[in-house]
């Protein structure tokens, strides 16, 4: 009896502690939205947004509703973090990689990369990126072409822009030949286990890789071409590219400050991963006859892959949270469009602040619950 | 040891192969450096394309010969054994010693020989190198913000006393060393912020009232910051309690609350402190920004710290707990005379992390219109009198924050290793 109350009394008065803080909140809330005739409801995620966007996936103007403006600025921070995650990724693995280099000169200079880009903050970056390094660039009419038909200007960077024709049937054609490959893996890992047969599975994989879609080109009636950006005069001064694609300077400011800084600590992550397997694991292999290819596929990858991902993950996620760091720069992301303008427009502070914060949030558990799951699939099970 | 490869030339004499391969490589790295200082090209007889990639090539077969098993001559060795195991090696060793010695010239002009830093005015700066007086100028606001001139001792003085009183444990007599937490987790912060907050604001005692609008600069960096790891390392001792609890209520509670924080960005908190705040608070209740922004951050930080706390404790052998427990300690008894000593230990280095976490993110109190460094630096470069020297305001905001988070990650290293061997 005496243990149940004391087990009791302090839930209860976490409980009431809680309750009386969102309490009083909401009291307050209340009677100050009361006072300024403001009223709760998502009614106005209906309503006509009526501000422009510079940047966009989706198509949108000013007469769309702050829903799609919700959705289109969702887009773009996704795009932000899709794009830093790659870069990051690849820069972190060639980095973390170098560190355990045999090369004092390689060692070293990776290091300092590491030492450097970590150690300052995000923000300044991102700034320094986007005020100073980019605005050095040349001015359209100025440009000299990077690999024949984009344009590095100050204005942003302008590629080619592809122009599909059936699409969707070349999309249909890649699904069906990602599909079919996982098939053939998983056939080939069964025959491997019956009869120690060993399909040339990396070759077959990237025959069905080409061949298929390839396929949708000479069969499919899919073409692709490429819309090159031009010069074109505006004004006697004023100059413009028509054409391809414009990826603008805070979206390149961004990726860069982003993917640099976030591959900082996926490099360690790397690192780690590797030097947390012990010498004796390749020994072992090598002993029972694999092939040094075989060491890295069968022993040393996954047990590499096993310390390495779920930190990396959490990278990953950083950098997500980080891009919300676009809206110092006016790049428009899910904060600036809709924590910014939105909330300056309809005044909705609690709305649309508790939407964006659920937003990030959401994203952060669907990701933590995907390696949570993983972390369990992989991870090694003890008798 | 190493099978013979072809790609090794072979030497009866390895001091022949020696004066050779360094011969090749002195020619190329010479033929890079004086193109580079003097723009001079001495190759330029040669074809164009040819005497870009001779250097390589020169460099590539003097590596070459040098690469040897063993020449009996130390520093000959100590070099093959670390940059020059094979071509790969060889190449990239190459590659990085011509990119610096390409680079430093132009940075080395930039920065120092065609810089200015004389003079009041952005018309002293006529160099082609960087402007060093616009930093020297506005020097004192990226410091201090828009506090007035005058009193700037006030921040310093206030920044000593609070750093001597930090040190005051170290003087603790033995008897008195029991006292040592308390002292650091409840009076300390008290008389930081009496101290803080009568002197850099004012007010009373004869001295002017300075709103904290004008407090900036990288004074402001440091307020925050300090205030911020102070206040939210008891809230994460607390929060790290809760999530270890076996009271389920009290466990969701914590686990919600930190797993709130830590999924969403910090500057949606700092939007949510400066307009959804207000909000919530009393109507006639008004509450300083740069207060409201403070109680964000540590609330945020307070999940992070709390992680890190959990990690130490869960870190503890459970014999620790049992132990404390067959002694007949209860609960409190038993954390903070056994577990949290022993936890807190082990976390040291992870708290300088997250403080270090901490510095890093304080720049973002800008987008709530905070003047800190960074807002220092984008309120300089659009002043008329002084555009167009943004490059220099963020190379000497980056060297600046550089300095303060190497150290500080140095020093979490050095804490790190020092436990490390103790366990």
């Amino acid at each position: 009896m005496n243990n149940k109350i004391k087990r009791i009394i302090p839930q209860l008065l976490t409980i009431l502690f809680v309750v009386f803080v969102f309490g009083f909140f909401t009291f307050n809330a209340q009677v100050n939205m009361d006072n300024r005739g403001i009223d709760f409801g998502f009614g106005f995620l209906k309503q006509e947004a009526s501000f422009d966007m510079q940047f966009t996936l989706l198509d949108y103007d000013g007469q769309d509703s702050y829903l799609w403006a919700y959705v289109v600025a969702l887009l773009n921070t996704l795009l932000v973090s899709f794009l830093g995650i790659i870069f990051c990724t690849i820069l972190g693995v060639i980095i973390g990689v170098a560190r355990l280099s045999s090369n004092y000169l390689i060692r070293n200079s990776a290091a300092w990369y590491v030492e450097f880009f970590r150690n300052i903050p995000l923000l300044l970056q991102i700034f320094f990126w986007y005020y100073a390094a980019l605005r050095a660039l040349p001015l359209p009419e100025g440009a000299e072409p990077w690999f024949g038909v984009t344009y590095m200007t100050i204005k942003g960077y302008y590629i080619p822009a592809m122009i599909w024709q059936n699409l969707n049937i070349f999309m249909y054609c890649l699904i069906a030949a990602v599909v079919s490959i996982v098939f053939i893996r998983t056939y080939a890992k069964k025959l491997q286990e019956k009869e120690g047969k060993q399909l040339p599975l990396l070759y077959i994989s990237l025959a069905i890789l080409i061949i298929l879609p390839g396929l949708s080109f000479l069969v499919g009636g899919v073409t692709l071409n490429f819309e090159i950006p031009v010069l074109k005069q505006l004004a006697t001064t004023s100059y413009i590219y028509e054409g391809g694609v414009r990826l603008p300077p805070e979206l390149i400011a961004l990726v860069l400050a982003l993917s640099l800084y976030t591959s900082t600590f996926v490099a360690e992550c790397v690192r780690a991963g590797i030097q947390g397997i012990s010498k004796g694991q390749k020994e072992a292999a090598a002993s029972v006859g694999l092939t040094p290819n075989q060491i890295l596929k069968l022993i040393i990858m996954p047990q590499a892959l096993r310390i390495i991902i779920p930190p990396t993950t959490n990278q990953y996620l950083n950098l997500t949270k980080n891009s919300s760091l676009a809206a110092a720069i006016a790049y428009p992301d899910l904060v600036l469009v809709f924590a910014g303008t939105a909330l300056m427009q309809t005044g909705k502070a609690i709305e649309i602040v508790g939407i964006t914060m659920l937003t990030y949030l959401s994203i952060s558990l669907a990701i933590a619950a995907l390696m949570n799951w993983y972390n369990k699939k992989i991870e090694i099970k003890e008798k | 040891m190493r099978s013979i490869s072809f790609n090794q030339i072979q030497s009866k004499n390895p001091l022949t192969n020696m004066y050779l391969g360094s011969f090749l490589l002195a020619i190329s790295i010479f033929d890079v450096l004086i193109y580079a200082f003097f723009n001079t090209n001495i190759l330029s007889f040669l074809p164009s394309k040819l005497s870009t990639f001779l250097p390589l090539v020169l460099g590539f077969i003097g590596l070459g010969i040098i690469r040897m098993e063993y020449s009996g001559i130390a520093i000959l060795d100590k070099l093959n054994k670390n940059i020059n195991t094979n071509n790969f090696n060889a190449l990239l060793t190459l590659l990085i010693i011509f990119a610096l010695i390409k680079a430093t010239p132009p940075s080395l002009s930039w920065m120092i020989f065609d810089a200015n830093i004389s003079g009041d005015t952005k018309e002293a700066c006529t160099g082609t190198g960087a402007c060093w007086t616009y930093i020297k100028v506005w020097f004192k606001r990226f410091m201090y913000g828009m506090y007035p001139n005058d009193l700037h001792w006030r921040i310093n003085s206030a920044f000593i006393l609070v750093i001597a009183l930090g040190f005051v444990g170290y003087f603790f007599k033995e008897n008195m060393k029991k006292y040592l937490a308390l002292y650091y987790v409840i009076i300390y912060p008290i008389i930081a912020f009496l101290i803080i907050y009568y002197l850099i604001s004012g007010g009373s005692f004869g001295l002017v009232w300075v709103e904290t609008g004008a407090w900036g600069g990288l004074s402001l960096t440091f307020i925050v910051s300090f205030f911020c790891l102070i206040f939210c390392f008891p809230l994460g001792m607390i929060l790290a309690l809760g999530r270890r609890s076996n009271l389920p209520a009290v466990r969701y509670i914590s686990v919600g609350y930190i797993e709130f924080w830590r999924g969403v960005p910090l500057i949606t908190v700092l939007f949510m402190s400066s307009v959804m705040f207000p909000m919530f608070l009393p109507e006639d209740f008004f509450m300083d920004k740069l207060v409201r922004v403070i109680i964000a951050i540590t609330l945020f930080e307070a999940a992070y710290c709390a992680e890190v706390i959990r990690g130490g404790l869960q870190a503890l052998p459970r014999g620790q707990y049992d132990a404390a427990k067959s002694l007949g300690m209860g609960y409190w008894k038993m954390h903070i005379f056994v577990i949290l000593p022993q936890a807190l230990k082990l976390v040291i280095p992870g708290i300088a992390n997250t403080f270090l976490a901490l510095v890093k993110d304080t720049p973002l109190i800008f987008v709530v219109g905070l003047a800190e460094i960074a807002g220092m630096l984008a309120l300089a470069k659009t002043n008329p009198k002084w555009l167009g020297f943004a490059m220099e305001g963020y190379i000497f905001a980056a060297i600046i924050f550089w300095i303060i988070c190497y150290a500080m990650s140095k020093y979490s290293y050095n804490l790190e290793n020092k436990y490390k061997t103790e366990r």
